[in-house]
């Protein structure tokens, strides 16, 4: 290490013991910030000091659990620099990168935004491109503006990395034509397409010729297998795939994990399809990294959850379901699993719109709750925008006395559980804030340990 | 009374709840025993000027923008004498571009206007972006404030003597400078606001429906029954701060 950055390293931990022992968070972003301001090459050494080298992960939706698989199957092998809490911007890279000098492979998830730098600064040994919906376009940008900084950071990729590409969408799975070695993995079994393009499907025009695609198969949102019937742009080869998925409804999901290296049955504690699109991209990429398929069988059926993604929380003899929605995208599939599971009865939502939730909050109209508002007995809806959040739920045909409206986090968090009958489960769907937000509240109350003192 | 909608190019403008803005319509003209009937005219389809009391257009990302202004502009002429002859039409965003004179890009993207509002678009370089709230007069003396979001990187500029739709107090407007924000011709307005632009705003919503019905009927914008409102107000109070506390200043 240089002297300069073994300075700049100091430094940046003691900032991160002052924010734990101040009590305003984890620290897991202050101390890379000011690493970045000492020294901004620092990131760049950091990662080149890892002997195992450093693989990312982005997408839009699921980079966050797909990264927490991979740390699963390969936890064992290597010790490693894992953004856990999902601190994906630089500065979030830069702290865990800091805080875990012994490590020696990095996994890390990576904003869309942020990859191109973070790629320029890693150089990855292994990167994972998962997939692109709409979201957040007041921070991001157009999608299309996305997909090429991608395509450009794709370009100027080292030879010796290997690119690990969902081919289930079109603009990602495209992105091969660019490295003829690229692994490219996905799913393959038509009884789980939806039957029609959900209202957010995103890419569903050919990026060649703009097209209409036809999908022999829509999974989620525009992934799946399709063909421009004009110019005949296609779903890519899959080198690793899912196939016969079985969903059981709130609880698991099984499929068959397909890969050259053989085939084995996974059984993952988690549910629905979007976290076998997780656990399929993890397989591929802990396979890049040398994992055996036992491994990532092994690995797989161990998994928790992920931060706030699927979270079962006890408060009492009472439990606590955390779901996040970010996008539209994301949240079909998080109501699709609800609706394979039975429609709770009462559900809390809880809509905020800081930068990191977007300031934008037009996304939860293009979502389709229509499902939820059917069904559900009651909804609490809470957050910033709650206003906002029950004017979508009364237009989209829940009854206005099934509605409750409670913008304070806390106090929206107490009704909920008051509705809830003895052993049952409150399904709670927040955005990201309000996520954070809420696990505050249960670490004050108890019911989690603060995420910085987790394993 | 039946309310005929064209709505045009769902399947490529439909960012940014634009479907809300229809459930909006809808819903609010059944509470008032009307019924909204929403016909797609897409790509490739005839558009009968005659055929709707409202059109209603959307937002879209450019690349599905550049999809469908060849076919909007092909069918310009059908929309300007629809309007002409009463019919409402309501455009957000990438479709309220599309409907004046043109969009000149920055990649040489030139992509024509139907040339129903008298303004120009040419792309700047930063996207202006944030919650905006305006005032509006659709009525004279009777003022009401519009809260929302805007996204877009085209600078609109109106012709000398255009009605915009209102005046901007927080946010950037048609083009960040001249403190205006939309258009207006006839039973037509165009905005850049969505967020979306009728469930915080049903006061526009209930002039929409009223001119949408003037042409149902052949008579005058009829008074519609009022509604509580009383969440939708909350909405458009919390949308209309944060556009005072953090919308984009001009």
């Amino acid at each position: 290490m240089s002297a300069r950055l073994a300075v700049a390293s100091l430094a940046a931990r003691a900032a991160a013991r002052l924010s734990r022992l101040a009590g305003t968070g984890g620290g897991t972003t202050l101390p890379g910030k000011l690493l970045w301001k000492l020294d901004p090459a620092a990131i760049d050494a950091l990662a080149a000091r890892l002997p195992h080298g450093v693989a990312l992960v982005s997408a839009t939706n699921g980079k966050t659990t797909t990264t927490a698989m991979a740390a699963e199957i390969l936890g064992d092998g290597h010790r490693l620099a894992w953004n856990s809490s999902g601190a994906n911007l630089v500065s979030g890279i830069a702290s865990t990168l800091l805080a875990s000098p012994d490590a020696e492979l990095g996994l890390l998830e990576v904003d869309e935004g942020a990859l191109p730098e973070v790629v320029q600064r890693v150089r990855p040994r292994a990167l994972l491109l998962g997939n692109l919906f709409r979201d957040q376009l007041d921070r991001y940008g157009e999608l299309e503006h996305v997909v090429e900084r991608w395509r450009k950071t794709v370009r100027r990729l080292d030879a010796e990395t290997t690119l690990v590409l969902n081919g289930d969408d079109p603009q990602v799975g495209d992105l091969a034509r660019e490295r003829s070695d690229a692994v490219t993995y996905g799913l393959d079994d038509p009884a789980q397409a939806r039957p029609a393009l959900q209202h957010a499907a995103d890419s569903r025009y050919c990026v060649r010729c703009a097209r209409p695609y036809e999908f022999a198969a829509a999974y989620v949102g525009h992934l799946g297998d399709y063909r421009c019937p004009a110019c005949g742009h296609a779903r890519p080869e899959l080198q690793v795939v899912g196939r016969s998925i079985e969903l059981r409804g709130l609880e698991s999901a099984s499929f068959e994990l397909v890969t050259h290296a053989g085939q084995t049955r996974v059984r993952l504690p988690l549910p629905g399809l979007y976290n076998v699109y997780n656990a399929v991209g993890a397989a591929a990429l802990a396979q890049v990294l040398g994992a055996s398929l036992e491994e990532i069988r092994a690995g797989l059926e161990r998994f928790g959850a992920a931060f706030g993604r699927f979270e079962r929380i006890a408060a009492g003899d009472k439990t606590l379901l955390v779901l996040l929605i970010k996008n539209p995208a994301g949240a079909n599939e998080v109501i699709r699993t609800l609706q394979d599971g039975g429609v709770p009865p009462l559900l809390l939502v809880a809509l905020n719109d800081a930068i990191a939730d977007g300031k934008d909050v037009s996304w939860i109209w293009d979502v389709d709750l229509e499902p939820l508002l059917a069904r559900t007995e009651r909804l609490i809806a809470s957050g910033e925008r709650a206003a906002e959040l029950g004017v979508r739920c009364v237009y989209g045909g829940l009854p206005e006395a099934s509605l409750e409206v409670e913008p304070d986090l806390e106090r929206a968090l107490d009704r909920g559980l008051q509705l809830t009958p003895e052993r049952g489960e409150l399904v709670i769907l927040p955005t990201y804030t309000a996520m954070l937000a809420l696990r505050h509240l249960f670490t004050e109350r108890g019911l989690v340990k603060p995420y910085w003192e987790r394993s | 009374m039946k309310i005929r909608v064209g709505h045009l190019y769902p399947d490529y403008l439909n960012i940014y709840a634009d479907r809300g803005n229809i459930a909006v319509l809808s819903r609010r003209a059944a509470l008032r025993g009307h019924e909204l009937g929403v016909a797609s005219v897409s790509v490739g389809e005839e558009l009968q000027p005659g055929e709707h009391d409202l059109l209603y257009i959307g937002g879209g990302q450019d690349r599905e923008q550049a999809l469908v202004a060849p076919d909007l502009a092909a069918k310009g002429e059908e929309v300007r004498e629809a309007v002409a002859a009463g019919t409402a039409l309501l455009a957000v965003c990438g479709g309220y571009q599309l409907l004046g004179r043109g969009y000149s890009g920055r990649h040489d993207v030139d992509m024509p206007g139907v040339g129903l509002f008298p303004h120009e678009t040419v792309a700047g370089d930063r996207r202006m972006i944030g919650d905006v709230l305006l005032e509006c007069e659709l009525e004279p003396g009777v003022r009401r404030t519009l809260a929302g979001f805007e996204n877009h990187a085209g600078r609109t500029r109106l012709d000398p003597g255009a009605k915009p739709l209102g005046r901007v107090i927080a946010g950037f407007g048609n083009d960040g400078e001249s403190g205006y924000e939309g258009c207006r011709v006839g039973r037509a307005v165009g905005t850049y606001l969505h967020g979306p632009l009728l469930p915080r705003n049903p006061w526009l919503a209930d002039w929409v429906l009223s001119q949408a019905l003037a042409h149902a009927s052949g008579g005058e914008p009829p008074e519609l029954e009022p509604l509580p409102d009383r969440l939708e107000a909350e909405a458009h109070a919390v949308s209309a701060q944060r556009a005072r506390d953090r919308g984009g200043r001009l």
